[in-house]
Formats: C-alpha cells, sequence, structure tokens
C-alpha cells in the first residue's frame, strides 16, 4: 500500500466498491462525450468498457483516473473521490494509458524504478515489486534491456508491470491490446489473469475487441454516442439477445419481396438487410432456418453466395442495442483518421 | 522532493544515455567559436590596390614610397601596377583589384607649388569593411606626405589624445566567447527543455506521470532543475574547452571559476525558466523546432554577444536590455575577459535569477495537472 494512503480515509458509502461512477458526465465546449454514466465495478472483477473509436470509453477512463476533470457527476476509486481526493485515488490504482508512456531508452527495470519513486514506493519494497512482477510477465532476462529494442507484446507486458509496481488496489488499461498480433493478445490475456488471481486486482479494460471482452470480462458495459446502453456478464447479455444463432447469407440477386419471405422462415425472429443483398437472420434454430433457407432459394432460383451459422456473440448484442455492428463503427473511425489517405467517409 | 528526484533521474539517465544530444548542444557553438573567432576580427592583408601613375615627377615617386612602405611593414596592399585609370577602374569595378591609388598628372608641380592637388583613391565600396581599412590606410599615406621633412617647433602646441588600454589584445575569438558559452546553454535548454519537452508530451510520457501523486510544483521543478543541470554541464563544458582554444588562462583561477560557474547556474535558471514559460501549454511538436531559429536571432543578436550593442539602433537597445542573453555575455565579459570584481557581475547574476524565479513561478501558474 502507497504511504500515501495509509493516512487517508475512503468516502464511507463506497468504500466496499472497487469503482463507482454516478452520473457522470464529459463535455468539450457545446460537445457531450460522456452522458451521465452509472455502474459500479466489484472487487476483484474484470469490468469491460466495449464499444467503437468515439464512443467515450477513452474520456470516461480519463476522467476515473484524473487525466481529465469531470463536468459533473462523480467518481469513487476504492471509494476514494477523484474530483475531492485525487492523489489516494491515484495510489489505489495502475493505469496503462493507450499510448505506450515508458521511457523507451531506459530499460525496463528503469522505468519501473522511477514510477515506484514516483508512487513514493520505499526501496525495500520497490526491488521486491520489481523482481516479482518481471518474474510475472516473464520479463526478467529482459530487465536491463532498453525499452526501445522490445517487441510490441514485450513493451506491452513491461508497461503492465510498471502499472503494478505500486501494488495498486485497482488496475486500468486502455485498449491494452490494440496494436498486438494474436499470439501476443492472447499471451497479454493470459497475463492479466495471473496478476489479478495473484494479486487480488480489480481491473476495468476499454477495448473494441468483442472477442477479448468475452473471453476476459467477468461484465462488460456497452458504451455508444456516450452513453451506457448495456451492462451485465457476456453470458446475460448474449442470452438478451432474441435468437440463438445468426445467419449470414448473400445471395447473388434478389426478388422485391425476399425480405419478408426470410421473416417467415422457421425459427427466424429478425431480419437485418445490411445491403448489397446480403441479410442477417436471428433465428431460434439455426439448422432448421438453414434448410429451409436452401429448399427456398433452390425453388425460387435465387443463387446464394455466401452463407454463414455462428453462435450469438457481442457484436449482435452490440447491433441488437445499437441498432449497427460494431465493426462498422470501427471502420468509420478508421476511415476519418486516414484523411491523408482520401478515405474520409 | 522524492517525486522530483524521480523526474529528474529520468531525464538525466535519458540525457547521458543519448551523448548525440550533448554533442549537439556543444558542437555549434564551439564551431561558431572557432570559425567566426578566426574568421573575423583580423586585419586587411594584402589587398590587390593598383597604382596609376600620370605624373612620374618627383612627388609621386613620394607617393610610391609611401605605399612601398605600407606594404613592407603592415601588409595591408600590394601594389599591383596598371597602366591608366580606365583600366585600374574597371579592374576594381571587375574584382580582380580591391582599389585603384591615381596620381594625377602634374601632381608633382602642383604640390610643390601649394596648390593642394588631390590623389584619386577608386574603391570598391560593396564590402564597408576592406573599403574603411584601404581608406584609413590612404589617409595615413597622404598626412605622411603632407609633414615637414624638419620641423623648427621645439615645442608643439597642438593637442594630442592619448590611447590607455585596460586589457592586453583581446582578438575576436576572446570577444565571441561569452556569446558562445551563452549559446551553447540556449541550446541545450532549446533541445532539453523544448523540443524533448514537448516530445515527451506527445509520446505520451507526461500523461504516465499524471496518474501518478506527483504535484503539479513537483513536476514543474523536476523538469526545470533536469533542464538547469543539462545546460550547466554544457556551459562548464564550453566555458573550459573555450578558455583553452582561446587561450584564457585566467578562467582557471579559483576566484573566476567560482564568478563564471555562478553565472553558468544563473543564466541556465534564467533559460530553463524562460523556455518553460514558453513551452508550457504547447502541445505541437512542430512548435519548438520553428521557434528554435526565431529566439535564437531574437535573443543573441541583440546580446551584445558578436557586435556592440551601443551600435544599434534605439529599438534593439531596449531589446537588448530585456534580453536574459545581454546579462549573460555582459557577465561573462567582466568575468573571463576582464577580470573584473564581484560587483561588475553582481547585478548580472541578480538578474538572470530573478528572470528565473519570475517566469518559473508563471510556468508552474500555468502549468496544467490534467490533460
Amino acid at each position: 500500500m502507497s504511504p500515501l494512503l495509509r493516512t487517508r480515509q475512503p468516502d464511507a458509502a463506497h468504500a466496499g466498491q472497487a469503482i463507482a461512477v454516478e452520473k457522470i458526465v464529459k463535455r468539450f465546449g457545446d460537445f457531450e462525450a460522456v452522458r451521465g454514466i452509472t455502474f459500479d465495478v466489484k472487487d476483484g472483477e474484470i469490468f469491460g468498457l466495449l464499444g467503437p473509436n468515439g464512443a467515450g470509453k477513452s474520456t470516461l477512463i480519463r476522467m476515473m483516473t484524473t487525466l481529465i476533470p469531470i463536468t459533473s457527476g462523480k467518481a469513487y476509486i476504492a471509494g476514494y473521490d477523484v474530483a475531492a481526493d485525487p492523489n489516494a485515488a491515484r495510489c489505489a490504482m495502475g493505469v496503462i494509458p493507450q499510448a505506450m508512456t515508458s521511457d523507451v531508452d531506459l530499460t525496463i527495470e528503469e522505468n519501473m524504478s522511477i514510477y515506484a519513486k514516483l508512487y513514493g514506493v520505499p526501496r525495500a519494497e520497490r526491488e521486491h515489486n520489481i523482481a516479482e512482477l518481471l518474474e510475472a510477465v516473464d520479463l526478467t532476462k529482459w530487465r536491463d534491456a532498453p525499452v526501445k529494442t522490445l517487441s510490441g507484446g514485450m513493451r506491452r507486458r513491461a508497461e503492465i508491470a510498471r502499472g503494478l509496481v505500486h501494488n495498486p488496489r485497482i488496475f486500468f488499461l486502455d485498449e491494452p491490446t490494440t496494436g498486438l498480433d494474436p499470439v501476443s493478445r492472447v499471451a497479454v490475456w493470459e497475463m492479466l489473469n495471473t496478476l489479478k488471481q495473484r494479486k487480488q486486482l480489480t481491473i476495468l479494460i476499454t477495448t473494441h475487441y468483442m472477442d477479448e471482452a468475452d473471453r476476459l470480462c467477468d461484465r462488460v458495459a456497452i458504451v455508444d454516442h456516450g452513453k451506457l446502453v448495456a451492462l451485465d456478464t457476456p453470458m446475460v447479455l448474449k442470452q438478451n439477445v432474441p435468437g440463438e444463432n445468426v445467419v449470414e447469407v448473400q445471395f447473388r440477386i434478389t426478388p422485391a419481396d425476399w425480405p419478408q419471405r426470410l421473416e417467415k422462415l422457421p425459427g427466424v425472429q429478425s431480419v437485418q438487410d445490411e445491403g448489397g443483398h446480403m441479410y442477417r437472420l436471428l433465428t431460434a434454430s439455426g439448422s432448421q432456418t438453414t434448410a429451409a433457407l436452401v429448399a427456398m432459394c433452390t425453388g425460387n432460383a435465387v443463387e446464394m453466395t455466401t452463407l454463414n451459422v455462428q453462435n450469438t456473440s457481442l457484436d449482435d448484442v452490440f447491433v441488437h442495442y445499437t441498432g449497427r455492428q460494431l465493426r462498422d463503427e470501427q471502420v468509420k473511425a478508421a476511415m476519418y483518421t486516414m484523411p491523408d489517405r482520401g478515405m474520409r467517409p | 522532493m522524492n517525486r522530483m528526484m524521480a523526474i529528474i533521474e529520468r531525464e538525466m539517465r535519458k540525457f547521458f544515455r543519448s551523448p548525440t544530444l550533448m554533442i549537439t548542444a556543444l558542437l555549434f557553438p564551439l564551431v561558431q567559436l572557432i570559425i567566426l573567432g578566426n574568421a573575423f576580427g583580423g586585419k586587411i592583408r594584402d589587398a590587390r590596390v593598383a597604382v596609376v601613375d600620370e605624373d612620374h615627377g618627383p612627388e609621386a615617386v613620394r607617393v610610391i614610397e609611401a605605399f612601398h612602405s605600407i606594404q613592407a611593414n603592415v601588409r595591408t596592399v600590394v601594389m599591383v601596377p596598371r597602366a591608366d585609370e580606365v583600366t585600374a577602374r574597371e579592374d576594381v569595378r571587375q574584382g580582380k583589384l580591391e582599389g585603384a591609388l591615381i596620381i594625377p598628372p602634374q601632381f608633382s608641380r602642383r604640390f610643390l607649388a601649394g596648390e593642394n592637388p588631390q590623389l584619386g583613391f577608386v574603391v570598391d565600396n560593396s564590402d564597408q569593411f576592406m573599403a574603411s581599412s584601404l581608406q584609413d590606410k590612404m589617409n595615413e599615406l597622404v598626412a605622411g606626405l603632407n609633414l615637414p621633412a624638419a620641423s623648427a617647433e621645439r615645442i608643439t602646441s597642438a593637442a594630442a589624445l592619448e590611447i590607455v588600454e585596460l586589457y592586453p589584445y583581446i582578438d575576436y575569438l576572446k570577444y565571441l566567447l561569452p556569446g558562445s558559452i551563452t549559446l551553447a546553454m540556449y541550446v541545450s535548454v532549446m533541445i532539453g527543455g523544448g523540443i524533448l519537452y514537448i516530445d515527451d508530451k506527445a509520446r505520451g510520457v507526461h500523461e504516465g506521470y499524471l496518474v501518478t501523486p506527483i504535484t503539479a510544483v513537483e513536476m514543474v521543478l523536476g523538469l526545470n532543475l533536469a533542464g538547469a543541470i543539462k545546460a550547466i554541464l554544457s556551459g562548464v563544458t564550453l566555458t573550459v574547452l573555450g578558455s583553452l582554444i582561446a587561450g584564457l588562462g585566467t578562467a582557471f583561477e579559483p576566484m573566476r571559476m567560482v564568478q563564471w560557474f555562478l553565472l553558468v547556474c544563473a543564466t541556465s535558471l534564467a533559460f530553463n525558466g524562460m523556455m518553460f514559460l514558453l513551452m508550457v501549454r504547447v502541445e505541437d511538436p512542430l512548435v519548438p523546432r520553428a521557434l528554435f531559429g526565431i529566439l535564437n536571432t531574437l535573443l543573441y543578436f541583440p546580446s551584445g554577444a558578436i557586435y556592440p550593442v551601443q551600435a544599434f539602433p534605439k529599438w534593439l537597445q531596449i531589446i537588448s536590455r530585456v534580453d536574459p542573453f545581454s546579462f549573460a555575455v555582459h557577465g561573462f565579459k567582466a568575468t573571463l575577459l576582464k577580470e573584473a570584481s564581484w560587483s561588475a557581475v553582481s547585478h548580472d547574476l541578480l538578474f538572470l535569477t530573478a528572470f528565473g524565479v519570475v517566469s518559473l513561478t508563471a510556468s508552474s501558474l500555468l502549468f496544467k495537472r490534467t490533460m
């Protein structure tokens, strides 16, 4: 525990919660980036904030981690009000921002040591923590390597170790696996699970990867346009979506009344026209719907070009709650951030 | 305090791990000192001047003898024969000659008749320094011609001026050294406190600091003290190297060393404070790079480092009066070139320290603890 925290008392009403956010709002001029979000995170949870780029996830995490002032509402970290007692809140949490903030010219150990000093960790505790964390993230033999010589995955692991050097209770990670290859992403997930168990951590991550939220998080909050649109365990969120399977099908050409005919197929609960003769069917029975669909195509001489049957995912949850596909939003955001390539939508 | 020390530790580790930065900060002022110090301040030698004798009389012979005397002694000029004035004038225009002395026809007769004849001097005045030096020499030559062969007066009645030089001859290399020391510290502050500070900010390094319990004052002081240490290292290195190159042995006397070291510290503090104040709200990494040259021109040249402030127009003198560079240059000149007492540098030390403290206080107030 940080020396600062030994002298501070958390707010009694929020003492039992790792994180509590109440009607939090952030405005930048006329633009409201976060619109009155409320949620809490229990001790020991891995909590995910899922949403496309620009949904307000990073703004939300920056308010919780004292990086930007809150316009209105409250945020409590380990019971400490981040606006009234920011330093106590800072000591209780470790933060890994979206950008790599380690100094690339310094070694992993030097980076960790400097951050331990910034948090006021005493020397003996500092040395012990560094050794333990380096071992936990499997970087002990790289401790003297300058950060610039490490791969992207190793750098991220080094950042995670650095964020925990002062033994925080709560760990914030803003898009921790963005830009990593699939193998490194899985390695980071496993490492976070191990650290959570070892250090009894509460973890809040933001992500726009549905599989990451699905596999890693105990509970997921879906954020869209600065609002909280759903919050529950990934399992419950998926159960709330009508249908158990998703059938994605594309045809070469379709008759005018084709969507109505699709709706009448057995088990189908909803049909979404994706454009380009592509349809997304939520169904209670993937096998029955698929069999009837094939028969209907054969009978009407409609050529099917692709067919994909899958279980309900968080992507479907996102579509259910927002009416849009998460991946579409990501593509739009990616296009918007690359104006120089002439890809502005 | 420990958090501030952590910032300093990080900055210094980074500084020593990138020797390129240290070398760059020193190289520019050192090169300037050596090149400009040797290029400027020397006397004109071997300028090609034609002598066109259209008289061929006894006084023309005296003129040519006097010319030969200058050529043989101070070597300002080398005589180049030309047959006529037109050719000589054209050669000056074409840059083949630096000047041409014309002894007109009937010069000797008119001189002996007391008719005040004139010698002509064609000079290339596109180069003011060269033209001025040659004109001085030709005026000396003419004054020599006018002197009587012997004076009947035992006591001269004309007033005279005796020049007393306080210091041994100071060549331009020595004159330039105070400016070069100041420039080395400016470059160090500009790179360490300006460019790298904004680069770190843009890369998110400061975001990492801001989530820790460090206070705004600890962060400002940590970054500035680290910057000041880097500037002090540059200043001390250049003072030692520059004094050795310029042959200023007195710079290594103990009292003198204390004096210039305090000046280096005060200058570093002032420059860092100024730079941090300018950069405290800047986000774009291009801004310090763009400001580098402008600030250099605005602060270095009006400081009197390379030309006397008294020769500036009024508006430039006003800039010079509030420019911390001026006080640093004045202080280093006093201690290194004039071996002055403490009272000569106390005003500079006081101004630089006060400037540093005021700008640091202002930048602490402007510093944003959030993003």
